[in-house]
């Protein structure tokens, strides 16, 4: 038998007689594995989570802001507009013969604190996300009439909510919301499939809709969508007079960055028009510093838990004295304790950090449905990665480096006992 | 020491199992712990040698295992100057050529009874070979057997058996693939009276068939009789106890 091959299963066998020590520093170091690749798993799903929310738009425009809290509070609904958008500057941008399509969103409003979002028949048509997956219907019909809700997956799951319920819109955002308008109750048309996205949480209406709801108010101009030159609402068709932001499609990407200028600079009123991916870039930029403390903070409890490795390890040298007597005894060199020393870490940290890649991508996977269930969140199931192996190996390879301590120790003193067995 | 006469007619001369000559060792430069003037242990010869603690019995056991190497002097065993071998060398010739026996925890907790036998043959293969056909495990329950253990024990843990079931055993992995020298280092020291004679004379029946010589360092002198030769390593050692 080869040496380095008997140094590997005498370490095996060792360290399966000392079974508890060795089963409690796997564990550890499985621990912090799961640590570090949890992390990192959790940061690579919203990064994903985020980048499939919406794909296929070209610009998003709204009121001047920064342009990831424009992209937050259109698209994933979080924060709160800073301003609106005029039905008039809409019209003009999506009437120009460079522009595809658009979809307006109109935000404001809550149903039991789910987002109420106004919109029109062509975000059905032409929201993408997941990289190209549109937009399907699970059950009934999209807005028949200005009454018409379509909501997503969720807000039908948790609420318990059919094709036909009839809804109550508050006022701001929030379960406990102070004004219901409880006089123009919506009407469930339809329920979207579940997407994996802040659509399956939102409530979307149409745009009259909101109008009429907020018909009697106008007047009071106490809604903070409300224009300062409020007309009245008009009768036959209902157009809103603002709208919290609009999705641009552009029929060619050659003309994208000349719009974007335009709408920058556009004289009537202070918007801005941002890239969604160019915005996303940017807010990865800015968690990108809290991601990597993270990441820093759980490698240290691998450095840990590498450090528990070394602890056994050297408790158990002097009590091992025997055994590498009767090793040395049987023929063993001095090189051969050496390699027994370092197999015995490489192993446990081995298989340990086999183990914590194993748990988080388990954990992962069984908790598909819960985690969608619970925030809406599609986890996709995918491999170990390049990051997994390099952790795995990075492990084994600190542990052998760390083992090197006591191997070095062992080495030495197989040299000076020699063949006499210490008690 | 005599041979019988046919021992003597058929066998081609055998190297003297151990051979010291002008052997000194010291730990720390001026402080010699052992010095030897002219001593031997011939092939197949059973020596009994009586060395007290300090009287630099551990010191030559690690000489002649190759472990330590003398300042000076010449120490051959089998004929192969140990000095002139590289280190990893003597650790092939030890595992080759010797069989150890030590006082107590002889035995590797991790291993099995069978996997503790044979373990000298995993690390020399020319020590596998002599352990015969069909394999080193059928030699080492035969050696249990020749030693007065039942084979079925070999499916006991290691840390279950007793004291002088651990030794026995002890002396079965010394004793595979025939190693032509045997040291053991009181390896009686922790069985009472009875057991003792009894576990030297199966020990040196087996070393006797192996047609291996025994070296066996002991503070009990009744056990003395039982060899070829006696001697006291404080008549040997120029350098008295601790003084």
């Amino acid at each position: 038998m080869s040496a380095p091959s008997l140094a590997a299963s005498l370490a095996f066998k060792s360290l399966g007689n000392r079974r508890g020590t060795a089963l409690l520093t796997l564990l550890s170091i499985t621990i912090s594995v799961a640590l570090l690749i949890g992390v990192n798993q959790v940061r690579q799903e919203a990064r994903s989570s985020f980048t499939n929310t919406l794909s296929g738009a070209d610009l998003i425009v709204g009121a001047r802001s920064g342009s990831i809290n424009l992209l937050l509070y259109s698209i994933f609904r979080i924060g709160n507009p800073t301003g609106a958008v005029s039905w008039d500057s809409y019209q003009k941008i999506s009437s120009r013969s460079d522009v595809a399509w658009t979809f307006p969103i109109s935000l404001g409003d809550s149903h039991r604190g789910y987002r109420v979002m106004g919109t029109d028949e062509n975000y059905f048509t032409f929201y993408r996300y997941g990289g190209g997956r549109g937009l399907e219907l699970a059950d009934g019909a999209l807005f028949a009439n200005d009454g018409d809700a379509v909501i997503g997956a969720e807000v039908a799951a948790k609420l318990g909510y059919e094709v036909g319920t009839s809804i109550v819109v508050s006022h701001g955002i929030g379960a406990g919301s102070f004004a219901e308008h409880d006089d123009n109750p919506f009407r469930v048309a339809g329920i979207l499939e579940r997407t994996g996205t802040p659509v399956d949480q939102t409530v979307h209406v149409t745009l009259a809709g909101i109008e009429i709801m907020h018909g009697a108010e106008v007047e009071g101009a106490d809604h903070d969508q409300s224009g300062e030159g409020g007309e009245g609402h008009a009768e036959a068709t209902i157009e809103p007079e603002i709208i919290t932001a609009f999705v641009v499609g552009m029929k060619s990407r050659a003309a994208l960055f000349g719009l974007q200028r335009i709408i920058n600079d556009y004289r009537r009123e202070p918007l801005s028009a941002i890239i969604p991916g160019v915005a996303l870039t940017e807010l990865w930029g800015l968690v990108s510093t809290a991601e990597t403390a993270l990441l820093v903070v759980s490698g240290f409890v691998v450095v840990a838990g590498l450090l528990g490795l070394l602890t056994t390890l050297l408790t158990s040298m002097n009590e091992r004295r025997r055994e590498m007597a009767v090793l040395r005894s049987v023929g063993a060199g001095p090189g051969m304790i050496f390699s027994l020393l370092i197999c015995e870490a490489a192993i446990l940290a081995f298989l340990a950090a086999v183990a914590g890649v194993a748990i988080v991508h388990l954990g992962l996977l069984l908790s598909r449905d819960l985690v969608l269930e619970a925030f809406g969140i599609a986890l996709t199931p995918r491999l170990p990665g390049m990051f997994d192996l390099l952790v795995v190996g990075a492990v084994t390879l600190a542990a052998m480096l760390i083992a090197l301590v006591p191997a070095w120790r062992g080495y030495r003193n197989s040299l000076a006992d020699g063949l006499t067995v210490r008690i | 020491m005599t041979q019988n006469g046919l021992g003597a007619a058929e066998q081609p001369a055998r190297e003297p199992a151990i051979e010291l000559e002008n052997l000194s060792f010291s730990y720390r430069p001026n402080e010699p712990v052992l010095a030897i003037q002219q001593w031997a242990v011939a092939a197949g010869e059973t020596v009994f040698l009586k060395g007290p603690s300090g009287s630099g019995k551990s010191t030559l056991l690690g000489l002649i295992g190759g472990i330590l190497t003398p300042d000076s002097g010449h120490i051959r065993v089998l004929g192969e100057d140990l000095a002139s071998l590289g280190r990893g060398a003597r650790d092939r010739f030890r595992a080759q050529h010797l069989g150890f026996i030590f006082q107590m925890f002889n035995l590797l907790p991790y291993l099995s009874l069978l996997e503790n036998i044979t373990l000298p043959c995993r690390f020399s293969r020319q020590r596998a070979g002599r352990a015969g056909e069909p394999g080193p495990e059928a030699r080492a329950r035969k050696l249990l057997e020749q030693l007065g253990l039942d084979p079925a024990i070999a499916a006991r843990p290691v840390t279950e058996l007793s004291v002088g079931q651990q030794q026995r055993v002890a002396a079965a992995r010394a004793l595979i693939g025939e190693p032509e020298l045997l040291v053991a280092d009181e390896p009686t020291s922790a069985l009472d009276a009875d057991s003792r004679t009894q576990f030297v004379e199966l020990l040196l029946a087996q070393s006797k068939a192996a047609g291996s010589a025994v070296l066996f360092v002991s503070h009990d002198a009744s056990l003395a009789p039982l060899f070829d030769r006696a001697e006291a390593l404080t008549d040997l050692n120029s350098i008295g106890p601790s003084s």
